[in-house]
């Protein structure tokens, strides 16, 4: 691990923590001994190949995967069975899929005002104001009284993303944002999250989009047969990698 | 330059036309069911007319001459079959509506205990759903009206709770004496309904607009049950129960469910109850699991989530096959013609007997079926589109 990389951040308290994460799908070991820390404001982007325990490492930091022996701590809160405790920690992570899972019976700011009415607590009114606010920030308040199935993927990626944003969430969680798209459409899902990532959002993106990357990333995170393998700035990950197998990775998806 | 080929002549034969044909076979269609119904008709005459059978409906008229076990109207020997074929039609629907009823509690908590979590209460369901549905209808009325068969004598009645009686001439239980005030807690009870429904929809109204949650089960129940109460003891609490008691061989007093009834209703509701519960398992199954994992990483509840985001989804996949499942049940209904419970089958047979009419005494039967199913699927399918899902 690099020293700069923890040197800007030691002065707060992470506002993730992962410790000696371990996870099994019956024999098969899915997160090996991941450790793994995420300070307020930082981006986070991990990558490696499909299977590696990508995904099922950023799921269980919503517990939508149970992880069986190590801490997870998120935002001062330990993720136990706590259903109180999860619904909370749920309610400050907002989650991005790639299937979009928008609900298709509900209009896009229905949608978007669910949770703020039910979770929160929030007046129609207010929440329906919020909503438009955030589909202003995606770029297409002018879908908000169609229903899912009528919008592009990229949009309804964009809706989804805005669905998160409506709970006002301390985090963002990203599980291949941009993996089930058309390329056409991949640029505009993007340009959100660089927006969102420069007004501060602590974000953990998992994407094989390398540009976005370079441009947003703070810290690199390459993962490799349910193990965390490196872990470094942008510049020294694809500049100057140190473990062979993310050379290897690195080679194969920078090729063309 | 090759030489241009001539068009061939065009085959302008109206026989190769696709709009002609299209009709002609329509016309030829008609035409044969036409004939086949004239055919049927005419035949069908000439041999009532010759085995001297009157034809017509004039017998509804009649005295019909037999009783019936039970029936929701009053009713004697000495009326008419059109009244037999009357009570016949009420004794049906009385049942239909019942087995409908509970066989949607069945099926829909049958269901949903599916596909729980908790081991022993999927096992117990899904056991239910393989026993029932996998045995004939007819065997579940014959076995419950057999098991109610061996149920003691009056005498040895099982008595669960005082005033109670469970045996083989039926379930007896008490009812209270008429009185001048009953009617108007019916009325109470239909005020408080309203009542609670209008507190609902204000809760509604004003958790949208403060974002407040106001309790509505508890207050609803409240205003629903208390309206009554209070009318009833205003009244002065009159309650005079009339406790069946046995007198010579059978009970008096008290009101009863006849043991046909009983096992008719619990036969046709045990198995469709089984069929809706799959129905209703594969409706919450057909929604993705993605739904579910965003809604809970909205932070819902699970609670909310079933209700804000799987049963909608759910109800499209689970309304159609449902209303199946309550013509079917309406149907199966004329089971009741073997183990005596006098349906419209059950009398549409005896009047058919009695008469040899039996044309038009099927036709009867036959028609208020297909009104009976006719009307369940006009309701059916008006409840769809209103739950049917706008994607588009």
């Amino acid at each position: 691990m690099s020293e700069t990389v923890l040197a800007n951040t030691a002065a707060v308290e992470p506002v993730i923590q992962l410790t000696d994460v371990n996870k099994w799908y019956g024999d098969f070991q899915a997160l090996r001994d991941i450790n793994l820390n995420v300070d307020r404001g930082e981006r986070v982007v991990v990558c490696g190949p499909s299977g590696s325990g990508k995904s099922t490492m950023i799921r269980c930091i919503n517990r939508l995967e149970e992880h069986q022996r190590g801490t997870i701590v998120v935002d001062g809160i330990e993720l136990t069975d706590n259903l109180k405790n999860i619904e909370a920690i749920r309610s400050e992570v907002g989650m991005v899929f790639q299937s979009f899972n928008l609900f298709p019976h509900l209009r896009v700011i229905d949608n978007l005002t669910l949770a703020p009415m039910w979770v929160r607590k929030m007046p129609k009114k207010d929440a329906e104001q919020l909503a438009m606010q955030y589909l202003e920030r995606v770029q297409i308040p002018e879908q908000a009284y169609k229903y899912p199935g009528q919008l592009s993927g990229g949009q309804q990626q964009r809706v989804a993303i805005a669905r998160a944003l409506c709970m006002q969430p301390k985090i963002m969680l990203f599980d291949e944002p941009t993996s089930a798209l058309d390329p056409e459409m991949i640029k505009e899902v993007l340009d959100v999250m660089v927006e969102l990532a420069e007004s501060g959002m602590t974000m953990i993106v998992v994407t094989h989009e390398m540009g976005f990357a370079k441009t947003v990333a703070d810290k690199m995170v390459f993962m490799d047969d349910a193990e965390i393998v490196e872990v470094a700035t942008p510049e020294v990950f694809f500049e100057n990698p140190e473990n062979d197998r993310t050379k290897l990775f690195l080679s194969q998806i920078l090729t063309h | 330059m090759a030489d241009i080929q001539a068009p061939r002549k065009s085959n302008t034969s109206i026989l190769n036309s696709i709009a002609f044909r299209g009709v002609a076979y329509q016309v030829l269609l008609a035409a044969g069911v036409a004939f086949i119904g004239y055919y049927l008709y005419v035949n069908v005459n000439a041999n009532l007319e010759r085995q001297g059978i009157a034809t017509g409906f004039d017998f509804l008229s009649e005295d019909a001459g037999f009783d019936i076990g039970e029936s929701v109207i009053p009713f004697d020997s000495s009326q008419s079959y059109g009244r037999v074929l009357v009570a016949g039609i009420l004794n049906t629907l009385h049942v239909a509506i019942v087995g409908v009823f509970l066989a949607t509690i069945v099926g829909v908590l049958m269901g949903i205990a599916r596909v729980s979590r908790n081991w022993l209460v999927s096992k117990l369901a899904s056991g239910y759903v393989e026993v029932c549905r996998n045995v004939p209808v007819v065997l579940h009325v014959i076995f419950w009206a057999s098991v109610i068969r061996n149920l003691p004598s009056p005498r040895q009645a099982i008595t669960p709770f005082d005033g109670i009686f469970i045996t083989n001439r039926g379930i007896i239980y008490p009812i209270p004496e008429a009185h001048g005030i009953y009617p108007w807690l019916g009325v109470a009870l239909v005020v408080g309904i309203i009542g609670a429904f209008v507190l609902g929809r204000r809760a509604q109204k004003r958790r949208e607009e403060t974002g407040q949650f106001i309790p509505t089960f508890w207050p609803g129940l409240g205003l629903i049950l208390g309206l009554p109460t209070v009318v009833w003891l205003a009244a002065g609490a009159p309650l005079v129960w009339d406790v069946p008691a046995l007198r010579g061989f059978n009970y008096q007093g008290g009101a009863s469910l006849t043991p046909e009834f009983v096992a008719l209703l619990i036969g046709i509701t045990v198995y469709t109850g089984a069929f809706i519960a799959e129905i209703v398992r594969a409706g919450i199954q057909s929604v993705q699991h993605g739904q579910v994992e965003a809604a809970r990483s909205l932070g819902l509840r699970p609670g909310l989530v079933m209700r804000l985001v799987i049963l909608p989804q759910a109800l499209r996949v689970i309304v159609p096959p449902t209303t199946s499942q309550y013509l079917s049940l309406t149907k199966n209904s004329s089971l009741g013609v073997l183990i005596g419970y006098p349906d419209l089958v059950n009398v549409g047979n005896t009047t058919l007997n009695q008469t040899g009419q039996a044309v038009e005494a099927i036709a009867i039967m036959m028609l208020v079926y297909l009104l009976i199913s006719l009307t369940i699927s006009v309701f059916m399918n008006t409840y769809n589109r209103l739950v049917a899902i706008q994607e588009r």
